[in-house]
């Protein structure tokens, strides 16, 4: 059984800690380096991306995830999207960069513009037809680099994307008791 | 279940996003960027601290629209703003600024005596404070997405929250052991709906996060009532009363996060110095008392 961490700084990483368990993971909460050296995969959750950045930077854990990063699958969604990035607008701020996106933050509006809607993701990743997507203070995705494939779209931009062994969501598949998105992310897991 | 529709989804789904973080008081924009490079994971715009409060006395109301704007301009987390308790014009108000969560505070002067604000008329989420399970659960029905331990707001003493958290969580734990016909009877005594109460029962927790507020003033504080079973805390007085706001704002962010870790503490707790002055609530009279406000 894969030992996948959640980044639990801050934030919603509780919910994935169930959802990853449902999808058949071992799930554990990573809060140092120390724990980053102890599992096969990590999750960064939902929360605010500029509270786990400055955790980030002073627990000195900037250069142990990039590096986790370089080997290792990362699953982020919605802040943990904006934290592997590239490159983050609205305010621009420091990330990860593991993953080719350019993501503008807050980029629906504020809380009363957060919705649910159902997405139909692409044929070629194996999801359900439907899959109801929860979005909160959302970040959009302006630009994908050629290496990231779109797995699904809302509103025409790119929601569920994958780079390599990296899977990113711009919404909350850890709100929802469908565990599709995390099976995926464990395949990746276990594929290596 | 009503309360767990999509609408309640989406409002309890950012109180979600907000847990292991720190919301901390504000009354401008500058003290809101304080906040927010300290790691705060939302604002609260108020018109004064609760500290303040207590001490000008006179009716504590929704802060100026100005100074709320002037706050959402200035950060880019999320920003909560006070309502009086009762008072849904206010409410209705902040909505239509787009605040992105409405606490209705009895740290406010209350608005109506009898009835608290009609919460599922609206979009925008509300945080509501609680004593113990029954007024939490009475604040759920009516649409709060988020309950808070009340404590005594700008008193810089712990011990009303700490009683409050301890009070809802033996709470909890005392239904989860009652038969069906023992629930109906406990709903009656919790003057609270029994679809809530078996909820409530089947799970252990809250169908809403738990947070805690009311007397936190320094990181040891925060990790206590967190350890106690809080989900994250909310900062009045205790940050911009201090004579160190921004090393004692991240102090506590800190704390929130590593709560169960004794030498993170410490680290957090080194460089601080003395905390905002407290006082001994146990001989504030009845009248002083903001805790006993709502019902």
């Amino acid at each position: 059984m894969p030992k996948v961490g959640v980044l639990a700084l801050q934030g919603d990483f509780e919910a994935h800690r169930r959802a990853l368990e449902s999808a058949g993971a071992d799930a554990v909460e990573v809060r140092t380096a120390a724990g980053l050296n102890e599992v096969d995969a990590l999750v960064i959750p939902g929360g605010e991306s500029t509270t786990m950045l400055k955790l980030i930077e002073a627990e000195h854990l900037f250069e142990p995830l990039r590096q986790f990063g370089q080997t290792k699958p990362v699953f982020g969604t919605c802040a943990g999207a904006i934290l592997l990035a590239r490159e983050v607008l609205s305010p621009q701020q420091q990330s990860l960069g593991l993953v080719d996106l350019t993501v503008e933050r807050n980029a629906y509006g504020r809380q009363i513009d957060s919705r649910i809607v159902t997405l139909h993701p692409e044929p070629a990743s194996h999801l359900p037809g439907n899959l109801e997507a929860v979005f909160i203070r959302a970040p959009i995705i302006r630009r994908t680099g050629a290496a990231v494939t779109v797995l699904a779209s809302y509103g025409g931009h790119p929601v569920l994307i994958e780079q390599g062994r990296h899977l990113i969501a711009t919404f909350h598949p850890e709100l929802t008791p469908d565990a599709s998105i995390h099976r995926l992310f464990l395949a990746k897991v276990t594929q290596g | 279940m009503r309360f767990l529709d999509e609408a309640f989804r989406l409002k309890s789904g950012l109180a979600e996003m907000l847990k292991g973080g720190v919301i901390m008081d504000v009354t401008n924009a500058e003290q809101a960027v304080i906040a927010e490079k300290a790691g705060a994971a939302a604002v609260m715009a108020l018109e004064r601290v609760p500290a303040d409060i207590r001490k000008e006395g006179g009716v504590a109301r929704m802060a100026p629209i100005s100074k709320i704007r002037e706050i959402m301009a200035a950060v880019s987390i999320p920003v909560m703003a006070k309502a009086r308790i009762g008072h849904f014009m206010e409410a209705q108000v902040l909505e239509a600024l787009k605040v992105d969560y409405i606490d209705e505070s009895e740290v406010l002067t209350p608005a109506d005596e009898e009835h608290h604000i009609d919460k599922r008329a609206f979009k925008t989420p509300f945080v509501c404070g609680a004593r113990n399970l029954g007024e939490a659960l009475r604040r759920i029905a009516e649409g709060a997405a988020m309950i808070r331990t009340k404590g005594e707001a700008g008193s810089g003493n712990i011990v009303e929250a700490v009683r409050h958290i301890r009070t809802i969580v033996k709470e909890m734990k005392q239904l989860t052991v009652l038969g069906h016909e023992e629930l109906v009877a406990e709903s009656k005594k919790l003057q609270a709906p029994l679809e809530l109460v078996e909820w409530v029962a089947e799970h252990g927790k809250l169908p809403v996060p738990n947070f805690s507020a009311g007397g936190i003033a320094t990181p040891a504080d925060a990790a206590l009532v967190m350890q106690l079973g809080a989900e994250a805390v909310f900062v009045g007085s205790g940050i911009f009363k201090s004579n160190d706001p921004e090393a004692r704002a991240k102090a506590i962010v800190k704390a929130a996060t590593y709560f169960k870790d004794p030498a993170k503490l410490l680290e957090a707790s080194e460089e601080l110095g003395v905390g905002m002055f407290g006082l001994d609530v146990a001989k504030l009279p009845e009248s002083e008392l903001l805790q006993t406000r709502g019902w």
